[in-house]
């Protein structure tokens, strides 16, 4: 066993910093402040720079701490700073946001850092136990971020349906881990790739159900079908930034605990697993973009689209290999940066407590409101992946990576789908720009911080469309860890 | 401490696998938000029992740790929980799931 | 030789977009004019630079790329912004943007009193940019975005006037069938790209025979999946139907996108590819029968059109056809001559119909137009010159572009597709003189309110008209033989399509031979104008007053009537019905029925889908446990 000495503090310092961030904001609160201090955000984003900053001052090295558990390389690296990102995101769209809708920031500000700390855990774990933990610790804390206007029926309606499906998957996780226990005897993933390498036993059906109840509880965070249907409903009664943050992070984080799994632990297994990620990419996909087409709310759009997103991520998780894994992680960093955006321009929308988040809310702001109109327009192309934007490299790397592997039937399904899903992002630009409001059109906050969150998330999406190989090259880097 | 009663291992994993099917099937048929979480709790522990059961075939702690570890988590979602179901019995009277659906389509 | 500056071609109408979204309505109208038309002039201006340029240099260095950025590289594939200036591209940016500039100015009298103007003419910039990039892209990646650009903004400008729910649902029945063709597409060039490793055109075409087996599955199907993306947007069978929908959009919108520039994009491709389709001989074959099937079918459908521009834009697909019969057969350069052509005398015809249009307070129905020769004699003088050129007459532009075509079919042994064509041209003659007839001669039916407001356009309109009039006419002059072994416009391509690509495949024919195509197909059209004049052309009111002052005429004149009417219900009469039949039943029962169907089916899932979506949490655990059972059974059956 390792001395608890020589742990690389540089490489723990995202634990520390969130977590001591986390406490921090809890015990300001013996300090009052006003409902505009802007303290929890500030003390919130400082914990984030601090923790993407000891993993980048350690970014070229590779740690094995607490007994090989919990692992420092490349690819913990990449997520790290994207969850990093996509919080300090997040932080940034709710500044005004939370005061709007009187949330209480402290705690607000500390889940949020919590549940980073939970996602960075599950993408660092090497363990089945540390991912599970990490798993629970964002879990636990999106519940309560996701029912956090208590006063509204929605958002508590929600929090529970959130919580008692994502408890119901987490029991399904954890039996799946418990069995692969059994199997391996081991819950470490290096150990359990060493002990299946070459073994017989690779038809043990503790093995195969445990593998496959591991899936279903990641399915379930990822929202793959048929465990999604949590998502509109939580993503629609959430908070609007909280949906944001959570379509981005914890999709990620589900993903990148899967592509370690999948990867470290269990290539040995790849046919089984194949044909069954093949059905549930194409299913989700489908699903996903079908539903979407007919929602008049746009966040429940998005949810739909999140879901298809997931799909799209699976793709490339079934082509597999080092291209295949490369893409579905620069995949999921684009369509991040993509969906924060969205998100944080539908928290924009609307004055004090009132949310209007219907497609013809938008109407007239095209001209009302160019700059916003314009960004939103972005974002619905590089989400249904039109160039120059960020979501279409994003798709084409993975159909690129899933031809490659010989899945032409799931890239059909895949082109599909994207050429279905344009049809009802384009419904936002058309909402937009060619319709009449009814009234007066929607009021747009114009909260600096959270135009300052839209504006990068803006920029990143149209640089990365035009100049992706650089975040391509990391992405390839990050995956070169789990080799 | 005579040596101990050497039940074998399929015992302990049909009985663990039973629990975690009435869990299941708990969370299945119950209305009451409040039982549905009994329940899920139920699937819990019929992991940590897998979990002590494996433990003792495969002779290693490791097992063993673990359940603590589980137990900790599953303390912490009951104080979650209990507190998302009472909120929500606050606004509506109900914690029936068949009573909540305001969002759905 | 300096390099002529590709890149500000179309980054000249892009700035256009961002000044105008900067200086927003400060500009005022007289502004706004000034920049959108300036900013395509200028783009002009540096293509004919650029071409001269490119024509200065020897044959075989006609070929120019520059590498504006790059846009990513991964391994072995890269893809760059670049431009490629070659023989192809010089024709393509000069038709887009010198027949874009004249539209542009058209449209500064056009729109004059529209209160969206300055989103009007935003929208063209920016599909100025967007078609250049097309037409000047060196690798299909970059092509496709260009190839998406264009789409939407075709589909803002159909929806222009959203407000007319005709107008919002053509838009997005063009944005839909658009859709299925870009599927093919992006098919497409995965294919390409796994095969061949790259989608730059020099490494693409290069690799492809190596990559490829002649004749085989994988460079059919990859170029079936091409020509079926040039069907969306080109407006081929069986994605046709959305373009006369388009027509709901502004006439000049008509003109630049929907006759003269983007609805071409998918010839330009399919030319562009042209080294690849040649590898798959089926492909071609296909190409063919798909063009001259559309060329004849959309020209029965022009038949029986009473709205003007819906004439026009069956019209524009049949000549389509004809394009992409002559990429069928092998003639590339036909193909893109006949693109240039049509170009002007097209782009002529709408704006001449704009004008009458504009000039009858909006009337677009035949049956209340007539005798607009006098009261709008320029208009009328430019239309007549743009018919003539369309049926093809010599020595107007169409005639030498559609003679080629279908020499081309002739010599390459295509004698099914050659009297298609022929077939159609007859057509083509006789519906476009029966508008002419229809709009310009004969008694006026105009209405009362119509004839008080009617007045010829503003210079502003004219000048445009009057310029594509002269290019109708002269523009198929540099088809002239003056040497042989091709004449001049074919020898400029030649570096493109290779020596003699156009007629590689064609056995020679004696100079007997083509004299005599030549001759069949100009009788052909004077067939067509002749029918045309007799059906549509009579008098009452003449026959009238000869009848009563030579009652011995007058009998000659009924028996001339008698033809008439027997011409009528022998040709005409069947004809018409047939084709109102065919229009009726197979574009708005069958196509749209389709195109509609794939909609409807689609939400139909989803509505069924959204059911699933009960809000229960039961329901949720439910099916979530179901996949899990679903996944243990996989599992079990191993």
């Amino acid at each position: 066993m390792t001395p608890l000495i020589d742990v690389d503090w540089w490489a723990l310092g995202p634990g520390l910093a969130l977590s001591g961030g986390a406490m921090l904001l809890m015990l300001l609160e013996f300090v009052p402040a006003g409902r505009n201090s802007s303290r929890g955000a500030l003390v919130a984003l400082a914990s984030l720079l601090a923790a993407a900053a000891c993993v980048w001052r350690v970014h070229e090295v590779k740690r094995a701490l607490f007994d090989g558990m919990f692992v420092h390389d490349t690819f913990t690296v990449f997520f790290t700073l994207l969850f990093c990102g996509i919080a300090a995101l997040s932080v940034l769209l709710s500044w005004d946001y939370v005061k709007r809708m009187r949330i209480n920031q402290a705690e607000y500000y500390a889940l949020l850092l919590a549940a980073t700390l939970g996602m960075i855990v599950m993408s660092a774990s090497n363990d089945l136990i540390t991912i599970f933990l990490g798993l629970e610790l964002m879990s636990l804390a999106l519940y309560v971020l996701v029912g956090f206007r208590r006063s509204r029926l929605e958002s508590n309606e929600a929090a529970m349906k959130y919580f008692l499906l994502g408890a119901f998957a987490s029991g399904f996780l954890l039996y799946g881990i418990a069995l692969l226990y059994g199997a391996t005897g081991t819950t470490h993933l290096e150990r359990m790739a060493a002990f299946l390498a070459g073994s017989p036993l690779l038809s043990n059906p503790l093995l195969l159900m445990g593998g496959l109840l591991v899936l279903v509880g990641l399915g379930f965070k990822v929202a793959a079908v048929p465990f999604h249907m949590w998502t509109p409903d939580a993503y629609e009664g959430a908070p609007t930034t909280v949906t944001g943050y959570m379509s981005a992070g914890a999709k990620a984080a589900g993903f990148a605990a899967l592509l370690r799994l999948a990867l470290v632990a269990l290539p040995d297994l790849q046919a089984s697993w194949k044909p069954v990620l093949i059905a549930i990419a194409a299913l989700t996909m489908t699903v996903g973009n079908v539903t979407a087409l007919l929602q008049t709310n746009l966040k429940r759009m998005l949810a739909y689209s999140s879901i298809a997103h997931a799909g799209y991520v699976l793709v490339a998780v079934v082509a597999g290999g080092n291209e295949g894994a490369a893409a579905a992680v620069f995949y999921l960093a684009i369509y991040s940066l993509m969906n924060l955006g969205a998100f944080g321009i539908v928290a924009l929308l609307g004055r004090d407590q009132d949310e209007p988040v219907l497609l013809s809310d938008l109407a007239g702001l095209g001209f009302k409101n160019p700059a916003l109109a314009f960004a939103l327009t972005i974002f619905m192309l590089s989400l249904g992946g039109i160039p120059p934007t960020a979501g279409f490299m994003g798709k084409f790397y993975v159909f690129r990576a899933a031809v490659q592997a010989g899945q032409i039937p799931l890239v059909i399904v895949g082109v599909l789908n994207s050429v279905v899903s344009i049809f009802y992002y384009l419904r936002v630009t058309v909402a937009l720009y060619m319709e009449e409001p009814a009234g007066e059109p929607t009021a747009v906050s114009r909260s600096i911080p959270a135009v300052i969150g839209v504006v990068v998330s803006l920029a990143l999406t149209l640089w990365w469309g035009l100049q992706a190989h650089a975040l391509l090259e990391q992405a390839q880097r990050s995956v070169l860890g789990l080799m | 401490m005579s040596a101990p009663m050497a039940v074998p291992l399929s015992w302990m994993l049909a009985l663990s696998g039973v629990v975690f099917v009435i869990g299941l099937i708990g969370v299945l048929v119950r209305r009451n938000a409040l039982v549905i979480f009994m329940s899920i709790e139920l699937m819990l522990n019929a992991a940590n029992l897998a979990f002590v059961a494996f433990a003792r075939q495969l002779d290693s702690l490791d097992g063993q740790v673990f359940v603590f570890f589980v137990m900790t988590v599953a303390a912490a979602e009951v104080a979650i929980g209990l507190a998302i179901i009472v909120n929500v019995f606050r606004l509506r009277e109900t914690v029936y799931v068949d009573e909540i659906n305001l969002l759905k389509g | 030789m300096t390099l002529p500056l590709l890149w500000i071609i179309p980054a000249l109408p892009l700035g256009a977009v961002a000044l105008s979204l900067l200086l927003g309505d400060r500009l005022g109208r007289r502004g706004t004019a000034w920049l959108a038309c300036g900013a395509v002039g200028a783009s002009f201006a540096f293509a004919v630079r650029a071409a001269l340029a490119l024509a200065a240099r020897p044959e075989e260095g006609r070929s120019i790329t520059e590498v504006a950025y790059r846009w990513m590289q991964v391994g072995d594939f890269s893809a760059n912004v670049a431009f490629l200036l070659d023989p192809l591209s010089a024709v393509m940016i000069l038709v887009v943007t010198g027949v874009g500039f004249l539209i542009h100015v058209y449209s500064t009298g056009y729109m004059a009193h529209d209160p969206s103007f300055r989103r009007f003419f935003l929208y063209l910039n920016l599909f100025m940019f967007a078609m250049l990039t097309l037409v000047l892209a060196d690798n299909l990646l970059l092509l496709f975005v260009g190839w998406e650009g264009v789409g939407l903004c075709s589909y803002l400008l159909i929806g222009f006037w959203y407000t007319k729910p005709s107008a919002a649902e053509a838009g997005k029945k063009a944005f839909i069938v658009n859709r299925i063709g870009d599927f093919g597409f992006l098919l497409g060039m995965l294919a390409l790209v796994t095969w061949t490793g790259s989608l730059q055109y020099d490494a693409l075409f290069s690799a492809a025979p190596q990559a490829f087996v002649a004749g085989g599955i994988a460079i059919t199907v990859a170029t079936l999946l091409l020509f079926l993306g040039a069907t969306g947007k080109s407006a081929q069978i069986p994605l046709y139907t959305w373009l006369p929908d388009a027509m709901e959009g502004p006439t000049p919108v008509s003109a630049l996108i929907h006759a003269a520039t983007m609805v071409t994009a998918g010839v330009y491709m399919v030319a562009r590819c042209h080294s690849l389709f040649q590898l798959a001989p089926i492909s071609l074959e296909v190409v063919a029968v798909v063009g001259a099937a559309t060329a004849l079918f959309a020209a029965t459908i022009g038949l029986a059109q009473n709205d003007i521009k819906r004439v026009l834009a069956y019209s524009t697909i049949s000549q389509l056809g004809y394009m992409f019969m002559a990429c069928g057969v092998g003639a590339f350069g036909a193909g893109i001559f006949h693109l240039m052509t049509h170009a002007f005398f097209k782009a002529l015809l709408f704006l001449g119909a704009g004008s009458v249009i504009h000039a009858l307070s909006d009337e677009q129905d035949l049956r209340r137009m007539g005798g607009l020769a006098k009261k709008l004699p320029w208009t009328h003088a430019t239309m007549l010159v743009a018919t003539i050129a369309i049926a093809g007459i010599p020595p107007f532009a169409g005639f030498f572009s559609k003679d080629e075509i279908l020499h081309g079919a002739f010599a390459s042994g295509h004698y099914g597709v050659w009297a298609v064509g022929l077939l159609g041209a007859i057509l083509t003659a006789f519906y476009m003189f029966r508008l002419y007839v229809l709009a310009f001669r004969g008694g006026s039916r105009v209405s009362h309110e119509a004839e008080h407001h009617l007045h010829e356009s503003p210079p502003s309109m004219i000048v445009p008209l009057f310029v594509l009039a002269i290019l109708s006419l002269i523009g198929g002059w540099i088809g002239l033989p003056f040497q042989r072994g091709g004449h001049p416009f074919e020898r400029w391509l030649e570096p493109v399509f290779g020596a003699g690509g156009a007629h590689g495949t064609m056995r020679p024919l004696s100079p007997m031979i083509e004299w005599l195509l030549i001759e069949v197909s100009v009788v052909a059209a004077l067939l067509g104008i002749v029918f045309a004049f007799r059906a549509y052309l009579k008098d009452p009111s003449l026959a009238t007053r000869l009848r009563e002052r030579w009652p011995a005429v007058h009998r000659m004149l009924v028996h001339k009537y008698w033809v008439d009417e027997g011409l009528d219900a022998l040709v005409v009469m069947p004809l018409y019905r047939a084709s109102q039949r065919l229009w009726r039943f197979w574009d708005e029962k069958i196509v749209d029925g389709a195109v509609n169907g794939v909609g409807f089916l689609f939400e139909g899932f989803s509505v069924g889908l959204r059911l699933f979506q009960t809000g229960f949490v039961g329901t949720y655990a439910l099916f979530l446990t179901l996949g899990a059972v679903a996944l243990l059974l996989h599992f079990l059956r191993q």
